[in-house]
């Protein structure tokens, strides 16, 4: 039996090299997949422009932020970027009703099929793709300020008196704090308003909302500006987290869709499971047990290797691997939501 | 005069005309009922009524009011009801969110209207929490029809509301028809089960082609010899 010491030790080193970045990463991941799963309810089609319009919000966001610290404004302990996340989403929605009113709209009006839909969201993802380059460039941006730690590796060390550390990010909290808010707010505003229930209704059987007299002109609104508000949220989170570069967002497109038809396509508490199940199985995966091990091993099996399953590098085949699985297995997601 | 009155209708989907001017009436504290065989054009005549149809002739009026004009969710509001035929529940959302989403269009309090369709349906309220798409058959049907009644519409059409459950829930939603008749709604029905239906309907229509067949009382229609071999099977 390994010593108590050592197992504390050994939790320790997993909340700061799993837990904790798996659910800041998780609610990042919820965010996003919360968005395609609301686009793809409402206007029935896979959104593939979702991960550049979350790239878009952040983009907004850290140029409002620059001007604000250009000013001498600032959140005190908090990112000045969570002032601007306000201004960041209004352009994202305003950028989004417009992309509607002058792409999807047409395609409505025409009927459409769904495949078509994600054709026309490709070419609107190269167009914002290119938009968020040609205008704040394709390198890493960082834009973070206010404290950067709740407390450091060494404090808790040094508080504790264990071997490991355990870093509390403010990046992470905040991450967490808000993912919980907005979600709450989502859900509130889907079970209890007027407005959420007839997009819940739109999206469960469009010819009875229309029967009903609902104003699918309306829902489809409203269905983009949550879009902006989760994708605007998302991105920022991210970039608070690691930094802002407008590939990695392209990336981030696959573990969200995998989150979404995972957890359900359709299905708002499917997307957020879904999140965190792509995010823990991707950080777990890609953990490095030799240390950990060793902690909770006798020493005549304490392993020589690094005990990684899978380099970080290929964090995507992750994704990929759960999403083909899930197809196969159950093509409508642990919520039973659509089939794409 | 009736309250309902449709004239003459013509109309289809673009194509060839599907009515071919029939003549449908309906007046309040009356439960009408069309037969005729699969493809006559008892559902387009619903749509024609709640004006999702092409019309190429005939007029509709609501009340004396020419409403041809009125987009189907004006005629909503205008007082017409309709009960699809299938895919008429939300399944995904409770009963009483069904409820409320068939008086999306009320500003009002609707606790009262909730209260009299609970009343109707007492196993509603029972399972008021209870998604619609968990429901049984029949109980699906009472659903459908408590959420086209929330706009407490003059007008209620329902497109084949007894199809696919059991001669016993079948009896209990006439019953409840009946009850909504009772509170001087007309009633508009298409029917598969003709001979069931006939039997509460003060009038009948047999549709065939998109044209009046026969017309007459439910018990005139159940006594006509070339109606009941032709179309109640003997
Ligand atoms: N949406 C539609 N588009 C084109 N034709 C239709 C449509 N719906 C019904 N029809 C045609 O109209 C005719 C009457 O159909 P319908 O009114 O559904 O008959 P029923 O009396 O069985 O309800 C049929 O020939 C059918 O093929
Ligand atoms: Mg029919």
């Amino acid at each position: 039996m390994p010593e108590f010491i050592d197992i504390l030790n050994a939790l320790v080193l997993m909340t700061n090299y799993v837990i904790l970045p798996a659910l800041t990463y998780g609610s990042q991941l919820a965010l996003g997949a919360l968005g395609v799963t609301l686009v793809f309810g409402i206007l029935r089609f896979s959104n593939f422009a979702h991960g550049d319009t979350m790239a878009f919000g952040a983009m907004v966001t850290i140029l409002i932020t620059w001007w604000f610290q250009s000013l001498g404004l600032s959140f005190g302990p908090l990112p000045t970027a969570l002032l601007a996340l306000p201004f960041g989403i209004a352009v994202t929605a305003v950028f989004l009703l417009f992309t509607d009113r002058f792409v999807y709209k047409h395609y409505r009006g025409i009927g459409a099929k769904p495949i078509t839909f994600v054709m026309v969201s490709v070419g609107v993802m190269f167009i914002m793709n290119g938009l968020v380059r040609f205008v704040i460039g394709p390198a890493d941006q960082r834009f973070a300020d206010g404290a950067r730690f709740i407390f450091k590796a060494r404090e808790f060390k040094e508080y504790t008196g264990l071997a490991e550390g355990l870093a509390l990010r403010s990046s992470q909290v905040i991450t967490i704090v808000l993912a919980i808010i907005l979600v709450a707010a989502l859900f509130w505003f889907l079970q209890k308003t007027k407005t959420g229930k007839a997009m819940r209704a739109f999206s469960d059987n469009e010819n009875l909302a229309l029967l009903s007299g609902i104003d699918p002109d309306k829902i489809v609104r409203i269905t983009w500006i949550l879009a902006a508000i989760l994708a605007t949220v998302a991105g920022v989170l991210y970039g608070l987290d690691k930094s802002f570069k407008p590939f990695v967002y392209f990336q981030l497109l696959l573990p969200i869709f995998a989150a979404a038809i995972v957890g359900g396509l359709g299905k708002p508490i499917g997307a957020i499971a879904g999140g965190f199940i792509i995010a823990f199985s991707e950080v777990a995966i890609t953990y490095v047990y030799k240390k950990f091990l060793i902690y909770l091993l006798p020493e005549n099996l304490e392993p020589e290797s690094l005990m990684q399953l899978l380099a970080t590098e290929y964090k995507f085949a992750v994704s990929f691997v759960i999403l083909v699985l899930v197809l196969l297995v159950r093509p409508t997601g642990i919520f039973k939501g659509n089939v794409v | 005069m009736s309250y309902l009155v449709g004239k003459d209708l013509c109309g289809g989907y673009g194509g060839p005309d599907i009515l071919k001017g029939c003549d449908i009436e309906v007046g309040k504290g009356e439960v009408v009922v069309i037969v005729g065989p699969n493809g006559a054009g008892k559902s387009t005549a619903m749509k024609a009524f709640l004006g999702m149809l092409q019309m190429t002739g005939g007029s509709i009026t609501l009340g004396g009011e020419d409403i041809m004009s009125l987009s189907p969710q004006q005629r909503i509001r205008a007082g017409i009801g309709f009960v699809p035929q299938t895919h008429n529940v939300f399944t995904g959302m409770s009963v009483e969110e069904n409820l409320e989403m068939g008086a999306f269009i009320r500003d009002d309090d609707i606790s009262g209207t909730l209260e009299e369709i609970y009343q109707l349906f007492p196993i509603l309220k029972e399972k008021r929490l209870q998604a619609a798409g968990e429901l049984s058959g029949g109980q699906r049907q009472q659903v459908a029809v408590g959420r086209a009644m929330m706009t407490k519409p003059s007008v209620l059409m329902l497109d084949e509301p007894t199809a696919g459950v059991s001669p016993i829930v079948m009896d209990e939603l006439f019953d409840r028809i009946l009850e909504v008749r009772a509170k001087n709604v007309a009633v508009l029905m298409v029917e598969q089960n003709a001979r069931q239906a006939l039997q509460i309907a003060d009038k009948g229509y047999v549709l065939v082609m998109g044209e009046n067949r026969f017309t007459g009382t439910g018990a005139e229609l159940l006594a006509d010899d070339d109606v009941r071999k032709s179309f109640l099977g003997g």
